[in-house]
């Protein structure tokens, strides 16, 4: 351990102790496991089904009782994904080779197989996200992951027909415009932001929850662009110094 | 009352915060931080259970059964993303760092260069 490491805990030390005693004075206050009785979230278990006909709760407040902060969210979202590609552009591109093709048959058939269901599987979450567990970032999420098994299971030069910008771009704005765009839509109808103006449909099928429903896929585009967009960002920054190597 | 959760979220945090001082390596310090993260995920979770309760979802449930609350599961939710994307974020910074510097060892690079 060198000098200035130890000189490092030292520093850390007191630091830690004080923080320690704080997250344990804070805990010994909370509710006993098993036993909390939120006032809020009970009251939502009980009226968010007949009153927005969804039966995902958690889903319910995401895109409605809370759904104003998950604008916030997304726009969270949108800006680090301008920062990770301000960061990372490059104006060289990696060259198309041969060489990075992966060579494992067993692994191309499993991979190419594995897209279509991860995608199935991300578009599932994300339709139902008002009905069963999941929801547009879940299934967002599970579609890039699916896209880009592409790179994984065949190599660059087929993620290549994904892993564009000025193709994943439109869909990554459109996303986070048309969540704002619906919000201003019940602005200009004359209600409060983000009212749901479809009204709230009927429960446990594909368009429960009205407005809702167009908010979660919304969140579904933009989150899975924003995701291929941060894989092409890497992936890239990785590719342009060791494939020019060869 | 069981005090194994809240056990588990003070030992995820210190676990990450150690990491976060000890670490040699930007990427590294990056994943103590998501760690140090986790443990809030456990934490909200924890704080929400209830004995009994089912998740919050009814459907083909009869409505006022018993479940765990909903606000602090969607607060997780937020949570998860936003450090989703912060991470990218931070090892985009590590990789320009490193692009810059040569190094991605935060004693290495303490000088700046303008």
């Amino acid at each position: 351990m060198s000098a200035r490491q130890r000189l490092r805990g030292l520093i850390a030390a007191p630091v830690l102790a004080a923080l320690g005693a704080i997250l344990v004075w804070g805990l010994s206050g909370a509710p006993a496991f098993g036993d909390f009785h939120g006032a809020y979230g009970d009251l939502l278990n009980r009226i968010a089904v007949p009153q927005r006909h969804t039966t995902n709760v958690v889903t319910a407040i995401v895109f409605d009782y809370r759904g104003f902060d998950t604008m916030g969210e997304e726009f969270i979202l949108f800006a680090s994904v301008v920062g990770v590609v301000l960061l990372l552009r490059d104006i060289r591109k990696p060259q198309d080779s041969k060489d990075d093709a992966v060579q494992s048959d067993a692994i191309r058939l499993f991979g190419v197989l594995m897209v279509g269901v991860v995608v199935v599987v991300g578009l599932w979450l994300a339709a139902f996200g008002l009905v069963t567990p999941g929801g547009g970032f879940q299934g967002g999420v599970a579609v890039a992951a699916g896209i880009v098994l592409v790179f994984l299971a065949a190599g660059y030069r087929p993620w290549r027909a994904f892993g564009r910008e000025r193709l994943l771009d439109p869909f990554e704005g459109g996303g986070a415009a048309g969540y704002v765009a619906l919000g201003l839509a019940a602005l200009i109808a004359g209600a409060p932001f983000l009212h749901n103006l479809l009204g709230p449909g009927s429960t446990g099928t594909l368009l429960s929850g009205g407005s809702m429903t167009l908010l979660n896929w919304a969140v579904a585009i933009e989150v899975a662009a924003a995701n291929l967009v941060l894989y092409t960002e890497f992936l890239e920054s990785y590719l342009v110094p060791h494939l020019s190597e060869r | 009352m069981t005090y194994l959760a809240y056990g588990v979220v003070a030992w995820v945090f210190a676990v990450g915060v150690y990491g976060a001082i000890v670490s040699r390596n930007l990427i590294h310090l990056a994943l103590c931080l998501t760690v140090t993260q986790s443990s809030t995920y456990i934490l909200l979770l924890t704080l929400g259970y209830r004995h009994g309760g089912r998740a919050p979802i009814f459907k083909g449930v009869k409505l006022g059964t018993a479940a765990v609350d909903p606000v602090v599961q969607s607060l997780t939710l937020t949570d998860v993303v936003v450090s989703v994307t912060v991470i990218a974020l931070i090892l985009a910074l590590a990789l320009d760092v490193h692009r810059q510097s040569g190094s991605v060892d935060p004693d290495e690079i303490s000088t700046l260069n303008g």
